[in-house]
């Protein structure tokens, strides 16, 4: 068998898992979100905070209680990171510094991951596990909530009231992602993910350049824990440097379409909870429709890039394998990049700056489209839902109709506040990108010369703003300029379009149905799909083309 | 002014029941969630969770999921590993830092470092009776990982080190060949993957035979 074939039935093989998985899993996630009781431990824990579970909020309270928890987040993040040194269990790893805590703390919040630190030799056991780790989960619990908000804003009528955020942020955090990430753990590690707290040692090596004998210094640490939450996620900050590539993270080609798989399961199986919440699954077929096939073209165009390997030192190398692992080669590695750019994970099993030119493209497309096909936890459902209501509305202006999508009518304030989501994204990356590229200082930060040197800078303000995480890595961020800035992005392009996704929610539930006639558009057809996939590609996608031109595909094409 | 006391109070309550909120989950999933894990890690899968050592000659000689770099020629070499650094922000340790190089397939370095790595897996795998074409050369001989720690090299890359290894150590080149069809693994349930060879088992399974324990 050949690598493309063993590529292609891997690719086959997640697909049927993915099938077999987001029926039960998206159903039970309606379930989670739309139960009346609360579990014993639930319970405790809303005393704990002081907040009462059934409270109904409006989306201005629910938002508020969004950007406080978020707040505090990025407060004692920062916080952990900066006492470091006089903590215990830090492996006498020094407190970071305020520009890189500030980005870190940014990053991990917001669900993008982006690390500006080696994880080897700067964040020890408490920063990694009850700091970062946590976030892993608050930031994709927080990802979930605004999601069904946004679902009951559909789900609803006559009611600006969305849900009670902290039963949201509780019930996903206790009943989906804890769960999930536990098991997911103990089979990361069972096929060789390494789990304890040794901090570094001295492990002896066959050969120390001399002869027999010698050690070397390895990193302990709560690593397989971290990676099931950091995959399942789609958080993506990886515990070592190396992120997915890592053996100890990463350990075997198995394990690695298992990573894949944590990382779409709960985007995907949103599409079912969205179609049971709302009352219609084939509403929830047509989007996941629409992700499936954005996703698999993506991988199909990586795959054919990668195998192809036409350029420079790949080609007289004889594969595209710098910068990736033997045991996944070349096919799962197109996979993995692929997954972790079009949801928000960014986690990476080979080094995306080696990629082809136009492989390279194709990462920074799947994070320009906004994530969406199948997008970060919540993320990505609520991103898709937002470009399904610009696409009914262009759909509308075709055929002169006030366009209405699930019985809601988008009018102007819900147009105002979609326009507004899509277009604070890009215009984050471009802006940011432009005046790091006139400045003097920040360019010289690229590794690499030409056109991949401007890629790299346009990668780190993509991936910022879009949540992501991942980097054309040879890119110096460690620097005050881009700490500074990439955490200002990285926050603005998170909770910006927070806001405008809870102020549509409000206006949708407040709406009473509109009932469904002869000329109303079906959105549960595969007609809406077709539309939703050409609204995506070019509303979004086309916005990008100057910048992507003078990147990856002067890159590609040179 | 009753009306800014009272949005700052409201503020101040919300920032502090997202605060406790916050403690109360890292007391789920920052302590507790690790601690069960690693209960359950230890417990069950002890060899794994304490990073998968490799004992050979009575001592533990690494990992062998973790490539290791600097074995003599008479031994089968890893891929190249030019991403790897070391520590230093921490400098009380030795650190071993993860990484790939990050070079663009079209960056003149790594076309430069390309060339000069096959040229030198021919140079040295080239023995008196067996010629190595440069078209032999594999593509993971002459790249290097994306961790910089790739435990593995493929078959067709450990077939080409044969004779050069067969050689150095006075063995049959058919034995040393039986050593590498041994340590080849295919591919995961037949398709999972790449097939590969652990180097430091690989090398572990040559000293024993060589050496005799």
């Amino acid at each position: 068998m050949g690598p493309v074939l063993a590529g292609v039935l891997q690719l086959l093989a997640l697909m049927a898992a993915l099938a077999l998985a987001h029926v039960p899993l998206g159903t039970y996630m309606a379930g989670v979100y739309s139960g009346r009781r609360h579990w014993r431990v639930e319970r405790w824990i809303y005393k704990a905070v002081g907040a009462d579970p059934d409270t109904q909020m409006r989306w201005p309270a629910y938002a508020r209680g969004v950007l406080a928890f978020s707040v505090v987040g990025v407060l004692l993040l920062y916080l952990l990171q900066r006492i470091q040194g006089v903590l215990p269990l830090s492996l006498g790893f020094r407190s970071v510094g305020p520009a890189q805590a500030f980005n870190t703390a940014a990053s991990f919040v917001t669900n993008t991951n982006w690390q500006s630190y080696y994880g080897e030799q700067t964040m020890g056991h408490v920063v990694q596990t009850a700091g970062l780790a946590v976030q892993n989960f608050a930031s994709a619990a927080v990802g979930l909530a605004v999601a069904v908000a946004l679902v009951r804003g559909f789900a609803r009528s006559g009611t600006g009231v969305l849900g009670n955020f902290w039963a949201d942020l509780v019930r996903g955090t206790v009943r989906i992602l804890l769960p999930l990430a536990a098991v997911a753990a103990v089979v990361l590690v069972a096929c060789g993910a390494i789990q304890n707290f040794s901090g570094i040692h001295e492990v002896g090596q066959f050969f120390d350049g001399h002869g027999v004998g010698g050690s070397q210094q390895w990193n302990g640490g709560a690593v397989a824990s971290q990676e099931a939450i950091k995959e399942l996620g789609t958080n993506g900050g990886g515990y070592f440097n190396a992120n997915s590539a890592h053996p100890f993270e990463n350990p075997t080609p198995f394990t690695n379409l298992f990573e894949i798989f944590l990382i779409l399961v709960i985007p995907f199986s949103l599409t079912r909870t969205f179609g049971v919440m709302v009352g219609s699954v084939r509403q929830g077929y047509a989007i996941l429709a629409a992700m499936a096939a954005i996703w698999l073209g993506f991988v199909a165009l990586m795959m054919w890039t990668e195998f192809a390997h036409r350029e420079g030192a790949l080609r007289i190398a004889g594969a595209a394998m710098e910068g990736k692992e033997v045991r996944f080669g070349v096919g799962g590695s197109s996979i993995f990049a692929v997954s972790t750019t079009l949801t928000s994970t960014g986690a990476v099993d080979s080094a995306h700056s080696s990629l082809t030119g136009f492989g390279g493209g194709i990462a920074l497309l799947g994070m320009m489209l906004g994530e969406i096909a199948p997008g970060g936890v919540g993320s990505g459902l609520y991103g898709i839902l937002v470009m399904a209501v610009i696409a009914v509305f262009i759909a509308g202006l075709m055929v002169g109709r006030t366009p209405e999508y699930l019985g809601k009518k988008i009018g102007s304030r819900e147009i105002k506040l979609a326009a507004l989501y899509i277009l604070i994204t890009p215009a984050l990356v471009l802006v940011f990108t432009a005046f790091a590229m006139a400045l003097p200082t920040p360019p010289r930060s690229a590794l690499n010369p030409g056109a991949h040197g401007f890629s790299e800078v346009l990668y780190a303000y993509t991936s910022a703003a879009n949540n992501n995480g991942s980097a054309f890595a040879g890119l110096n961020a460690n620097t005050d300029w881009f700490n500074i800035t990439t955490g200002l992005v990285m926050l603005l392009g998170r909770f910006l379009p927070v806001v405008f996704v809870l102020a549509l929610a409000g206006s949708l539930g407040e709406q009473r149905p509109v009932p469904v006639t002869a000329g109303t558009l079906r959105t549960e057809k595969p007609l809406f799909t077709g539309l939703l996939v050409g609204a995506v590609l070019i509303v979004v996608g086309l916005t990008y083309f100057p910048a992507l031109a003078l990147g990856p595909l002067a890159e590609g094409l040179a | 002014m009753t009306h800014v006391n009272n949005s700052l109070v409201n503020t101040g309550r919300l920032l502090v029941a997202g605060l406790r909120a916050l403690l109360v989950l890292t007391l789920f999933t920052g302590v507790v969630y690790p601690l069960a894990v690693t209960g359950v890690a230890q417990a069950f899968f002890g060899h794994q969770a304490s990073g998968s050592e490799v004992r050979a000659d009575g001592r533990v000689v690494g990992s062998s999921l973790i490539g290791q770099q600097g074995y003599g020629l008479d031994y089968f070499q890893p891929r190249p590993a030019a991403g790897l650094g070391v520590n230093t922000v921490n400098t009380q340790y030795k650190l071993i830092l993860s990484g790939a190089t990050n070079l663009a397939a079209d960056n003149p370095r790594l076309v430069k470092a390309v060339e000069r790595a096959r040229a030198e897996v021919v140079r040295v795998n080239s023995t008196p009776d067996h010629k190595v074409k440069p078209s032999q050369v594999p593509a993971d001989a002459v790249t290097s990982s994306g961790s910089g720690l790739d435990p593995d090299i493929s078959p067709a890359y450990a077939r080409l080190q044969v004779h050069r290894v067969a050689e150095r150590n006075h063995l049959p080149v058919a034995r040393v060949e039986r050593l590498v069809r041994e340590h080849t693994e295919g591919r995961t349930l037949g398709f999972i993957g790449e097939p590969c060879v652990n180097v430091l088992q690989l090398n572990v399974a040559l000293r024993e035979l060589t050496t005799g324990h």
